[in-house]
């Protein structure tokens, strides 16, 4: 083993490019400077053809702008790049990293934050950083309790809604209870991704906010609760429709778009997404009937943001940190929030925009199967990131395994 | 020109198998007869230098004076035709000839028409082989094999898949082309060893019966 | 050069097998200092052990493997026994190229898509036959039991031994094997399996072993079509290995290990069964049964699941394509209510891409490992050596992370040449059984002709035996660039994310269920072999059209 460490301590210093000096969000004109020519690798989730799109043309933008170059590494899985840097480290790679900006929050952006695995802080000095309103949506400095403190620039804002046919489904149930009581009467209709999916443990925090009385200790540690009794009525619930949902809970679809690919399929009557807009957006491109609705829980639903970290061994951290500015070039917001686009919320503040740019967003429709800002109701706060995992865990145990 | 096969002796798993001491002459055909399995094709195998590694040689190989023994089968100058004419089946008739003759001989193509006309081809290089008849192929794998100036000629059972009109037809002509050269001629046919008119023996030197 | 080729080969299949089995057993065993871990210990088998879906997930590998093997193998064999020697056969033959080549995830994305309950085949029937307005709420894909995902092994594995099995009819003698045993009255089929089996199945047991590991331990057909609660042993010990939590390597090592311990162990079950049903087999073969009333019966048995696979794959293919280009298509619509290239569209700078780096890495493998098999074969090792299997058996999960642990120790991850060289582990394999028949079929005398000639090794090398065996060439390359395209896991883990192909794009969208998507990466997926075994095909025809006399195959 000690032959193979020397062995690969020899190679690296032959495969290491000589480093880089690091980059200071401060000096912007130097950023700029270093950037050009440098070749970006975004690894980003790439299971939807519209984000896929979308970020081809920040790529375009980014290179007809500032001459860096945007290579999109798809992911299954945000934590595959996670893993990614973690084994670097663990290598001795300390610079000349594989992985240049992760688009990330949650769990992924918690564990990388405590283990120091990321750049920064560099979000607040951005030049675009001004525009972000964190007046009227504060929760985008905390990342599920976790104060991001410049380690991620926030661009996109996220509010779980469920999804129906209002053909089949002319009153869905606008509650867990409700939802409870629905898939009792609709056998079959109704699942959600198998955790530890994020949307599938997604919808387990959202039932343990609809069970709890108070749902404030999820915004702590789950060490330091009674971990077991919060989450009793939790597994009540989950124990009480498992029979009855698609399946007979016996198989569960992979994540979000297999969710919707069922939705679409006609398979369940009930999906749900972080994105508000996904419906509208796949009414338009055909992929699901034009009576398809959305709505919220009157208890309120989840709401998180997406972030654009860089790793600390990230080799381009230059062209990253422009990357992460252009995301937030109004722009670029306004082509996310467009739902025939993306339909991503914008993170921007309006009353903080120029004239011409406040025009590109007043001009967007909002879709047919969209839901105003106003009826959105309340964003729930995303539970401490310890929840996610043991839930997840604890579910894969429970029903996960069991043949 | 001669060539002379000096106390060769083939052992197949230690057991002896061939073993020949004599001298063939410029022209003259020697037949080796007997049964299959009797160690004839491995007789001409050893004289071209293609033992499988079965069999172990003793003995030399002499041909116009110069040791053959230790050469590689492509510098032995030895031409060699067995029962099937073995004619590439990517080369044209032409082709064919032209891979026999060496690259650095003058005026090739005239020479290669020559030997087409010899073979009573005349006209067809272009053809591809497998559209000739059999006798035509044999008269072209011949043909290739002396274009290449060999210093000996080795037969295999050259004419056995020749049906009998063919059969002397073919001995004749090769016998006539072959005019000159020392030959050794591997048969289990009476008639070929007749027509060859040469001494005939088994492979352990003892005339055949 | 050609010296070297046998050794060149033998360290190319071992090396990387032994690194990676190092980088897998050591960490197995709590040793892995680069994680803390620098004394052995049993922790990772115990935390293994503990996780709750084990006995399920070990008992799924071997079932589904296991069922996958005997089912492809009885199929094959009842097929040649039934068919051999009839046009019929020569007609399947003649399709099991186009089948071979095509990538095992787009052949399981197409019956995935053929299955399932919103699928093609519940749609044919509804509403009329079943009066579903709606997909009924079956579980097909995806089955606990595995069953979704045995079919799916079968259908690629049975063309596979097809191509095996015929290769060995020829040494085996087998016409006028069965001759003998059809005039002593003998019935087709049971004189085969009397006559020709015992001589064919010695040749075609070592690609038999390979499908036995490939199919307890494949990765991207299960992770389309086997069971999810839990997944089989091989996708859950990937999660593991790719999960961000670093502690977990341990245990995914533990669970590889386990995973090549329980292919040993099914090699080993399947060896003792051999020597039982041989035993008993020569007992039954010189107990004089004919067996003539079986032929009919089992002609149509044999029948059905070939028309299957081939319904499975067309019908699958077709699914997919059409897909591809649907718009709004809801059940139980037999056709897509309106058709759009929008997807294409979408996907075509990313398609154009993806398929270029895929192609140029098929291609560059196919021709080296063309070149050290032509190499090795010249060098005199007539017979293919055992190790050439070597990476078939092992497991690919269980050296593949091992492997890429020491390609990022050296810096290698990532590069262009390391995705190229893992390849090549893979594809040499499958280059040199393509080749090594013909190779060996080849009439020595035209070399000893030639040589008589005057042309010395190099010559007869290129100017005779390679022009002789140019179709045998053209095909063993479109075997090899077919298996390059086809690799999953080498690609995900040795690419490190920076090299893409059609199949890691392919597989990564699987998961997103998007059935437009999934077809046109999938169709680009088959298309891509295709299309060059088409070529290969048609090339040597075309260079040899007027040499009626060069159909050495």
């Amino acid at each position: 083993m000690r032959f193979l460490t020397c062995l690969a301590a020899s190679a690296l210093a032959f495969a290491m490019p000589a480093t880089a000096q690091t980059p200071d969000p401060a000096d912007w004109p130097a950023v700029l400077e270093q950037a050009r020519g440098q070749t970006v690798y975004w690894h980003a989730w790439g299971g939807d053809p519209r984000i896929n799109a979308f970020i081809a043309q920040v790529g375009a933008e980014l290179s007809e702008r500032h001459g860096v170059t945007l290579e999109h590494v798809r992911l299954a899985d945000t934590a595959d790049a996670v893993t990614r840097v973690v084994s670097e480290r663990a290598a001795g790679r300390d610079t000349g990293g594989a992985v240049d900006a992760i688009w990330i929050n949650g769990a992924n952006f918690a564990s990388m934050k405590d283990q120091g695995l990321l750049f920064g802080p560099f979000a607040e000095s951005l030049p675009n950083w001004p525009l972000v309103d964190t007046d009227a949506n504060p929760a985008i400095l905390i990342d599920f309790t976790l104060p991001v403190e410049g380690y991620g620039s926030p661009w996109a804002m996220f509010q779980m809604v469920f999804e129906y046919d209002s053909a089949t489904v002319p009153e869905p149930p606008r509650s867990l209870n409700a939802l409870r009581a629905w898939i009792a009467e609709n056998p079959g209709r109704f699942t959600y991704p198998q955790p530890p999916d994020f949307l599938g443990t997604s919808f387990l925090k959202q039932a343990l906010y609809g069970v709890l009385d108070d749902p404030s200790v999820l915004l702590q540690p789950s060490e330091t609760v009674d971990y077991d009794a919060v989450t009793a009525p939790l597994w009540a619930f989950l124990d009480e429709i498992t029979p009855n949902l698609w399946r007979s809970g016996r198989a569960y679809p992979a994540n979000e778009p297999a969710l919707g690919q069922l939705l679409a399929d006609g398979e369940v009557d009930i999906g749900f997404s972080f994105n508000p807009g996904r419906a509208s957006a796949a009414i338009a491109d055909g992929e699901l009937p034009d009576t398809v609705r959305t709505m919220v829980f009157d208890e309120g639903t989840l709401a998180n943001s997406s972030y654009l970290s860089i790793p600390y061994n990230a080799t381009n951290q230059a062209g990253a940190l422009v990357l992460a500015n252009l995301i937030l070039d109004p722009e670029i917001q306004a082509l996310a929030q467009d739902p025939a686009v993306l339909g991503f919320q914008t993170v921007l503040g309006m009353d903080r925009l120029a004239p011409e740019d406040r025009a590109r967003f007043d001009a967007l429709e909002l879709g047919i199967a969209t839901l105003a800002p106003d009826q959105m109701g309340t964003g729930l706060l995303e539970p401490h990131p310890s929840w996610m995992t043991r839930v997840a865990a604890d579910w894969t145990a429970r029903y996960g395994t069991a043949q | 020109m001669s060539l002379r096969l000096d106390d060769l002796r083939i052992l197949r798993d230690g057991a002896p198998m061939v073993s020949l001491d004599l001298t063939v002459a410029a022209g003259e055909v020697l037949t080796i007869m007997g049964p299959s399995g009797c160690g004839k094709s491995t007789l001409l195998a050893a004289i071209v230098g293609a033992l499988p590694p079965a069999f172990t040689l003793s003995g030399r190989i002499w041909l116009d004076g110069r040791d053959v023994t230790h050469l590689p089968t492509h510098r032995r100058q030895m031409g060699l035709l067995f029962q099937d004419d073995i004619l590439f089946p990517h080369l044209s008739v032409a082709g064919n000839l032209g891979f026999g003759l060496s690259r650095d001989t003058p005026d090739r193509a005239a020479r290669i028409e020559d030997a087409l006309g010899k073979a009573g081809l005349g006209g067809m290089g272009t053809r591809d082989p497998a559209t000739l008849s059999g006798g035509q192929r044999a008269r072209v794998a011949l043909m290739r094999t002396l274009l290449s100036a060999p210093r000996a000629l080795l037969l295999d059972e050259p004419f056995s898949k020749l049906d009998a009109a063919l059969r002397d037809q073919m001995r004749a002509f090769t016998f006539e082309q072959a005019k000159g050269l020392p030959t050794i001629l591997v048969t289990h046919d009476q008639d070929d060893a007749k027509a060859a008119q040469g001494p005939i023996l088994t492979v352990t030197g003892a005339p055949a019966a | 050069m050609i010296r070297a080729a046998p050794g060149l080969v033998v360290a190319l299949m071992a090396l990387p097998v032994a690194a990676g089995l190092a980088g897998v057993v050591l960490p197995a065993f709590g040793y892995f200092p680069a994680l803390g871990g620098t004394a052995f210990a049993l922790a990772p088998w115990r935390a293994l052990l503990d996780w709750p879906g084990i006995g399920a997930s070990v008992r799924l590998s071997l079932v589904t493997g296991l069922a996958a093997t005997i089912l492809s193998l009885a199929i094959t064999l009842l097929i040649v026994a039934a068919w051999q020697g009839t046009r019929s056969f020569r007609v399947v033959t003649s399709l099991l190229a186009p089948l071979l080549s095509l990538p095992h995830a787009a052949a399981a994305f197409g019956l995935a898509f053929l299955i399932a309950p919103s699928g093609w085949f519940a749609r044919a029937i509804s509403p009329w036959a079943t009066g579903w307005q709606r997909p009924p709420d079956l579980l097909i894909v995806n089955d606990p039991s595995g069953l979704a995902l045995i079919a799916g092994l079968v259908m690629k594995e049975v063309p596979f031994l097809l191509l095996m099995t015929l290769a060995a009819l020829g040494q085996a003698d087998s016409a006028r094997r069965m001759a003998v045993a059809r005039s002593l009255g003998y019935g087709r089929v049971t004189g085969w399996v009397k006559t020709v089996l015992p001589a064919v199945y010695t040749q075609i047991r070592l690609p038999v072993f390979a499908v036995l590991a490939y199919s307890m331990s494949v990765v991207d057909v299960a992770l389309i079509l086997g069971p999810t609660r839990p997944p089989t042993l091989a996708v859950q010990v990937l999660d593991w290995m790719t999960a961000p939590d670093l502690s977990l390597r341990f245990m995914a090592s533990a669970g590889a290990l386990l995973q090549l311990l329980l292919v040993l162990a099914a090699l080993g079950a399947w060896l003792l069964a051999e020597r039982l049903i041989a035993a008993r087999g020569r007992i039954w073969a010189a107990g004089g049964g004919r067996g003539q009333a079986l032929d009919a019966p089992l002609r149509i048995a044999s029948a059905l699941p070939m028309a299957l696979i081939g319904l499975g794959v067309g019908a699958g293919l077709a699914g997919l394509a059409l897909w591809s280009v649907a718009g709004l298509w809801r059940f139980p619509d037999l056709l897509p209510q309106s058709f759009g290239w929008r997807v294409w569209a979408d996907q075509s700078a990313q398609l154009w891409r993806l398929a270029g780096t895929s192609a140029g890495l098929a291609a560059a493998s196919a021709l080296i490992a063309l070149g050290l098999t032509i190499g090795y074969l010249q060098a005199g090792a007539s017979r293919l050596l055992g190790i050439i299997y070597l990476p078939l058996l092992v497991p690919q999960i269980a050296f593949l992370p091992g492997l890429s642990a020491f390609a990022l120790w050296l810096g290698l991850d990532g590069s262009w040449g390391a995705v190229l060289a893992v390849h090549l582990v893979f594809v040499l394999p499958y280059v040199a059984l393509s080749l090594s028949d013909p190779w060996r079929a080849w009439d020595a005398r035209a070399g000893l002709t030639a040589a008589s000639l005057g042309a010395g090794p190099w010559r007869v090398l290129l100017t005779v035996r390679l022009p002789m065996l140019l179709r045998a060439l053209f095909i063993a390359f479109a075997v090899g660039f077919a298996t390059s395209i086809a690799q999953y896991l080498p690609t995900l883990l040795i690419g490190a994310g920076r090299v893409g192909t059609v199949t890691t794009e392919a597989v990564a969208l699987a998961a997103s269920g998007n059935r437009r998507l999934i077809g046109v990466w999938a169709v680009v997926q088959m298309a891509l072999p295709m299309l060059v075994f088409a070529l290969a095909l048609a090339a040597p025809a075309l260079v040899a059209r007027r040499r009626s006399g060069l159909k050495v195959t």
